[in-house]
């Protein structure tokens, strides 16, 4: 195959950057006239298998290997490095998660071969290609290009693909061997564990109210909860909340917080500071509720309102709630 | 504990960020250079060691044309003991594949115990050199360090996942970790330590770089123009409009 999307495990079903990759590995396919294909590994590989298998990609690979039910970066770049000395795709394509952070430029350094990290778009001039990566905290875009043999390893920032737009199929399955053995994995990983509890996985969710510095004061911030609560949507917020102390560190979305891609993503007294854009541009629908009319979230807004969100908020929460 | 902390100078978050006339690079005379914030943290955490350990080394290594001596010398005067420059004047690679092969050829001899970076870097914002780093010195390797511990010929390393989790994991030494903003609180330096910065050694290397496998080709300003549809009127009828757009238009459900 040419190219080989590698799929993230979470918790038995494919991570949604995972579905992003195979949207962007169909696109890049359907540009480039090449194949497409998909891997699983890890101790969830076949369901992830049997998932991938329902898009319309020609093979889906599973790499089965109890040294990779656990991740390791040691393990899983071996596992990947293997796969594609077996398979020679052109291109290998990741969601720009955490864990692939930590483990493809290991990838990159044990083929000498360039990780492409972080893209936002891809470009085609012929049969090469340009990727489109955020510099500068955001303020300034660059187009790069691969050069040198193959592979080349990409990955994409979430939401770069809609997950909405991989095409469904059916696609056969086939494991791929490989050799690994204790002594290649030089870490040791405990269980995972939240530091303080009522921690939300803000990257799945459909619906965001997200409050920043405009809410003015703690007591302020039920109001959003309850607006959040009506709405059936998690609560989030900017940084100089959570460093207030308003809302935890788990809620917060940005550069330093987590990357949201909602259905919709309502701003409640946000600047729409870079450091915090980064995190939520990449939402479907933005909506802003702003006292300052030059308030740079009203830049990436779809829908913004000029207006004191202390008097909106409960108003819009009784309306939501009365519907 | 030998310790080597990469650092890296980076236009600072208010500078200007103007072009060459060929659009492939900023227009260097016109940016305000800061050390990359992250880098701060990786140094903080190599001087905590070594006071905690009362023994061992702390080397700062950074890669780029002259100006960089600049931070290098930040870096001596918070405490690190000597440098490693790693002087690129003509050709500085942005292929961090191609920077961490130079950093790996510097630091080889050198046997380093831990390499501490930062988990990227706020100009081109890669987030690979470290962990490219440590693979190709044969290290163990960790990302998004939000604490260390050292053990006997070990170290610990407190790791951020996604979704508000964290994870210990341990690794033998020697190892490259590469730290996330917030691991701890990096100092200021003090005068004594400015003045003493001067006289620290500065050992400065002058590779020739290597071919690069990814490069810009062109850097521009993102096209931000984007339809915004202003609602207007009370707080009634800006609630009723705003109710009916999430029902019609978002579809809210």
């Amino acid at each position: 195959m040419d190219i080989l999307v590698v799929l993230e495990d979470n918790n038995g079903t494919i991570h949604r950057m995972g579905i992003e990759s195979i949207a962007a590995a169909q696109h890049m396919a359907d540009s480039l006239g090449l194949s497409a294909g998909a891997m699983a590994m890890g101790k969830n590989v076949d369901s992830l298998a049997t998932e991938a298998s329902g898009y319309s990609v020609d093979e889906v690979l599973s790499v089965n290997h109890e040294l990779l039910n656990d991740y390791s970066s040691d393990g899983y770049a071996e596992a990947v490095k293997q796969v594609i000395n077996k398979e020679n795709p052109t291109y290998v394509l990741f969601g720009h998660s955490y864990q692939v952070r930590d483990y493809v430029p290991k990838i990159s350094a044990k083929l000498m071969r360039p990780f492409l990290a972080d893209s936002i778009a891809i470009d085609f001039d012929g049969k090469d290609v340009s990727l489109t990566k955020q510099m500068f905290n955001a303020k300034l875009f660059s187009d790069i290009t691969p050069s040198g043999d193959a592979p080349f390893l990409i990955s994409f920032q979430s939401a770069s693909f809609l997950s909405d737009n991989a095409t469904t199929g059916t696609a056969k399955k086939r494991e791929v061997v490989i050799n690994l053995d204790s002594s290649m994995i030089k870490t040791e990983s405990e269980a995972p564990f939240k530091e303080s509890s009522g921690g939300v996985d803000l990257t799945a969710a459909e619906l965001i109210v997200s409050v920043g510095r405009g809410i003015g004061k703690e007591e302020n911030i039920s109001m959003a909860q309850d607006l959040a609560a009506a709405l059936g949507a998690e609560i989030s917020s900017s940084r100089p909340v959570v460093d207030s102390g308003w809302l935890s560190p788990s809620h917060q979305v940005g550069s330093s917080g987590q990357a949201v891609s909602p259905k919709m993503y309502l701003a409640l007294g946000i600047s729409g500071a870079i450091q915090h854009v980064v995190g939520m541009k990449a939402s479907k629908n933005i909506v802003a509720i702003n006292k300052d009319p030059e308030a740079p979230i009203f830049e990436i807004a779809d829908y913004g309102v000029v207006g004191d969100l202390l008097e909106i908020v409960p108003k819009l929460t009784e309306a939501i709630q009365s519907k | 504990m030998k310790i080597a902390v990469l650092v890296k100078q980076v236009p600072g978050s208010e500078s200007p960020l103007p072009l060459v006339s060929s659009q492939d690079w900023l227009d260097e005379s016109q940016v305000a250079y800061i050390m990359n914030e992250s880098d701060n943290y990786g140094l903080e955490e190599a001087l905590q060691i070594r006071e905690k350990n009362n023994d061992g080394e702390v080397v700062v290594v950074s890669l780029g044309p002259d100006r960089t001596q600049k931070v290098i010398r930040e870096a001596l005067a918070k405490g690190a003991d000597r440098a490693i420059h790693i002087q690129t004047n003509e050709n500085y690679p942005t292929d961090p594949l191609a920077a961490a092969s130079l950093f790996a050829d510097a630091l080889k001899g050198e046997d380093f115990d831990i390499i501490f970076s930062g988990l990227q870097s706020d100009d081109l914002g890669y987030g690979q050199t470290g962990v490219i780093l440590g693979e190709l010195l044969g290290m163990s390797t960790a990302t998004l360090a939000m604490a260390t511990e050292i053990l006997d010929n070990k170290i610990k390393v407190k790791r951020e996942l996604e979704a508000g989790y964290f994870q210990w994991v341990t690794m033998s030494l020697p190892a490259s970790i590469s730290v996330q903003s917030g691991c701890n609180t990096p100092r200021y330096p003090s005068l004594k330590g400015i003045m003493g910065a001067k006289k620290k050694e500065l050992n400065v290397v002058t590779p020739s770089v290597g071919d690069q496998n990814q490069s810009i080709k062109k850097i521009y300003a993102p096209n931000t123009a984007k339809e915004t549809v202003m609602i207007k009127g009370s707080v009634d009828q800006v609630v009723e409009k705003l109710v009916t757009i999430f029902r019609n238009e978002i579809k809210i459900t």
